[in-house]
């Protein structure tokens, strides 16, 4: 047996892993150079008119003047020639130039005296002739990113987040107090209305993503989003409790890790909602009032009582109520991503990364569904029994009925 | 045609949106309303281009720092301006004056407004076609060659048996009707009556033959003539550059703007003849518009006398008719298509008497005070 193991050949002759690795590559570069050296042979030539597929990533308006940003989506280069805001040709200028490579991008200042709460349809023609839309639904004035406006987008995001998850948090003591019947009907709130989080979510990472460059991904990035989300909470959840068991800390895993959790699915979700918000502030396309906030401040505190609701399971008990410290903490994991996604809107919005993050926020939500709702089990260990699916119901409805505070 | 814009408002308000309610931060948030006043666009002005002399956003105009090669297209629309092609003449035994021309209908890329290029169809490789001149009266032959690689004809407006039509399944069987590619034909008519009309392919689709631009002004002069004056053609044409069944340009005789950056030099007191046009296709109503002056307007030049004394008229599609006025003061005059939107997407245009760049305000005065008034009430 030992003489016929090493007489068995090794695959790959003598070359190390890593050249067998390296090999098939250079061999597709090489095949590759022949093939565009020859012109694409029995190909022939290409016909038909050059693909003109142009995505305006980012629109501005400053007084006398309105920038927009493009992006080439399509295959071939696209040169712009003239530009018209609404049936009047207007002068501008190109900062990046007039011809746009594939996936390049130009911005282009137009010079147009736009007024404050019109509507404005802009062609930009193209040297084919061809013309490419854009549309001002509501014009008004882009804020200036200055420091003021980035202390303004983190109050913002303090009001989006941090308030209204810490206000919901206040639920603790009323949930610690209800008796041990109606625990999985707490977690089946919290997973109602974290379902419906990640539905919303998803649908407005897909409109997002439906006015991102295609070549970029486009609507696929949600998905991959939340694939990735998914997968890198999952590996982080397998860690810790490796070393929570190593530790031999059987606390690690009660209410107060549940809640963790919901607090990192809530707190990435929220990073796209700051994001959202960053960018339609920057773009004045959110016109701020008092009854939103009001209305987003009800709207998100639902959030702070999903994050409470697991702190009474059974386990938790052994750990305790949770410290002062540890329940700030979790406010602002759930919370403060808002802030940091509403600086990256206002600063740099882009609709791809937009997309991408909600498609995290969503992944990240999915993983928590899934890690909580074993605590909705009843003892005979029933995932649907009737206290869990009116627990749902509840955070369904919860949700939705809050939503309509902040929907116009 | 993309239609990927932003993100809609109202998705977004939806989704999440605050107020920081306190006091202190209404002077951050109301910061808007600044839009409209072009005097604040920006201070450094004349990026705007256009008209020499103006800040900002004067008037509509074509992006700064480029302009249509004329040379590459083959014709400009200042040269264009004053073209009459009267033909080859000879005069005939009978004592009367025959006129031939050739006309070649050709394919042609041309540049519609700086950077724009469109596929155009041409008569003589230029658009407008040639302005065939004739004298009431004479006989015309018109030899009509099909470089193009579609079918074309030449219907002329006039009086003429319909074999000379150039319309389509009338005629073929004389070698006229609808001309294929590499063929030719010649029509052969008398010239009447006299007025200003004009010709066009007539081959279907009937829309997009003409808007590719094969169309002409055909200029029959009364027997007596007119009396003297600098004439010239306006042709009020647009181009649908993108095929949607509307036009993303518009102009007289072909380029946008393009007597804002060339205006059409006159002089005082002079009379000027304007034989004017509309070719324009998709929109049905076209109109001609000038500035501090009023026109005799003659419909279809057919008649010797004015039907209007004014200073905006309208023309549907096909329509066209003689213009007459003279400019008494120096400066420039704007003209432009009264249909705001047709002006701003490039039908505008100046008319330049005498040298304005003299017109000092004392200049001004002066020809203020030649008034028939004596100029009482003039500025101080």
């Amino acid at each position: 047996m030992e003489a016929a193991t090493k007489a068995a050949p090794t695959p790959g002759g003598g070359l190390p892993a890593w050249a067998l690795g390296l090999i098939p590559l250079a061999l597709i570069a090489v095949a590759i150079g022949v093939f565009a050296l020859l012109g694409g042979p029995g190909l022939g030539e290409r016909t038909g008119p050059p693909v003109e597929e142009v995505a305006i990533e980012r629109t501005m308006l400053r007084p006398g003047e309105i920038e927009l940003t493009l992006r080439n989506d399509g295959p071939d280069p696209v040169e712009v020639a003239q530009v018209a805001v609404n049936d009047a040709y207007a002068p501008f200028t190109a900062t990046d130039g007039l011809e746009i490579g594939r996936l390049s991008s130009t911005t282009l200042e137009i010079t147009y005296p736009w007024i404050e709460g019109e509507a404005y349809e802009i062609f930009i023609l193209t040297s084919t002739g061809g013309t490419i839309d854009a549309s001002i639904p509501v014009a008004s004035e882009t804020p200036e990113a200055d420091l003021d406006f980035y202390g303004l987008m983190a109050l913002l995001g303090i009001y989006v987040g941090v308030i209204p998850v810490s206000l919901g948090m206040l639920w603790l003591p009323f949930v610690r107090r209800v008796g041990e019947q109606w625990v999985g009907g707490l977690i089946a709130f919290t997973v109602g209305l974290l379902a419906v989080l990640a539905i919303d979510a998803t649908l407005e990472g897909l409109e997002i993503a439906s006015e991102a460059p295609s070549a970029f991904g486009g609507e696929s990035l949600v998905f991959a989003g939340a694939l990735i989300a998914y997968l890198l909470l999952a590996a982080l959840d397998v860690h810790l409790t490796r070393r929570s068991e190593k530790a031999n800390s059987a606390a690690a895993r009660g209410g107060l890790y549940m809640a963790l959790l919901v607090a990192i699915g809530i707190g990435l979700h929220n990073l796209g909602e700051g994001l959202a918000i960053g960018s339609s502030y920057a773009t004045g396309a959110l016109a701020l009032g008092a009854f939103l906030v009001v209305g987003f401040a009800i709207h998100n505190t639902t959030e702070g009582l999903a994050i409470v609701a697991p702190l009474r399971g059974k386990a938790s008990e052994a750990s305790g109520p949770p410290s002062l410290a540890q329940l700030l903490g979790l406010g602002m994991i759930a919370g403060a991503p808002a802030i940091l996604g509403a600086w990256i809107g206002a600063a740099a919005f882009n609709p791809s990364l937009a997309a991408l993050l909600f498609g995290v926020g969503v992944g990240a939500i999915a993983r928590v569904i899934v890690q909580i709702a074993p605590a909705m089990r009843d003892e005979a260990g029933r995932f649907l029994h009737p206290i869990s699916v009116a627990g749902m119901i509840a955070g369904i409805a919860a949700l939705y009925i809050t939503g309509l505070l902040v929907s116009v | 045609m993309s239609d990927k814009n932003r993100i809609s408002r109202r998705r977004l308000l939806g989704a999440a949106a605050v107020v920081p309610a306190a006091a202190g931060l209404q002077g951050l948030v109301s910061r808007s309303g600044l839009g409209g006043d072009p005097a604040q666009a920006k201070p450094n002005g004349n990026r705007g281009g256009g008209h020499a002399g103006h800040n900002g956003f004067a008037h509509a105009s074509f992006a700064p720092g480029r302009t249509v090669n004329h040379r590459a297209n083959g014709f400009n629309p200042t040269e264009l301006l004053r073209d009459f092609d009267y033909g080859k003449t000879r005069r005939l035994a009978s004592g009367r004056v025959l006129r031939e021309w050739e006309i070649i209908a050709q394919d042609r890329e041309i540049e519609v407004a700086p950077g724009v290029k469109y596929e155009a169809w041409t008569y003589n490789g230029r658009v407008p076609g040639p302005t065939l001149r004739a004298r009431e009266g004479d006989k015309l032959r018109v030899r009509f060659i099909n470089g193009s690689e579609h079918p074309h004809t030449m219907h002329f407006h006039g009086i003429h048996p319909a074999v000379m039509d150039g319309v389509p399944g009338i005629g073929e069987r004389l070698g006229g009707g609808q001309i294929e590619p590499g063929e030719a034909f010649t029509y052969e008519f008398e010239a009447e009556p006299f007025g200003l009309h004009l010709y066009h392919c007539h081959v279907a689709p009937l829309a997009a033959h003409i808007s590719r631009g094969l169309y002409g002004a055909f200029v029959i002069d009364p027997k007596k003539g007119r009396p003297e004056a600098d004439e010239m053609v306006m042709v009020m044409n647009g181009f649908d550059t993108n095929f949607d069944l509307s036009n993303e340009v518009y102009a007289v005789n072909s380029i946008g703007f393009h007597y804002i950056n060339e205006p059409i030099r006159v002089k005082r007191d002079d009379l000027v003849r304007i034989y004017l046009v509309n070719a324009l296709e998709f929109d049905p109503l076209n109109s001609f518009h000038v500035h501090a002056n009023f026109f005799q307007y003659y419909p279809t030049g057919t008649s010797l006398e004015p039907s209007e004394f004014t200073d905006t008229v309208i023309q549907g599609q096909g329509q066209r008719a003689v213009l007459e006025m003279k400019f008494p003061f120096d400066g420039d005059y704007m003209f432009h298509a009264h249909v705001s939107e047709f002006a701003e997407l490039g039908w505008t245009g100046f008319f330049r008497v005498g040298d304005p760049s003299l017109l000092t305000p004392a200049a001004a005065a002066a020809a203020y005070c030649k008034l028939p008034w004596g100029g009482k009430g003039a500025p101080a």
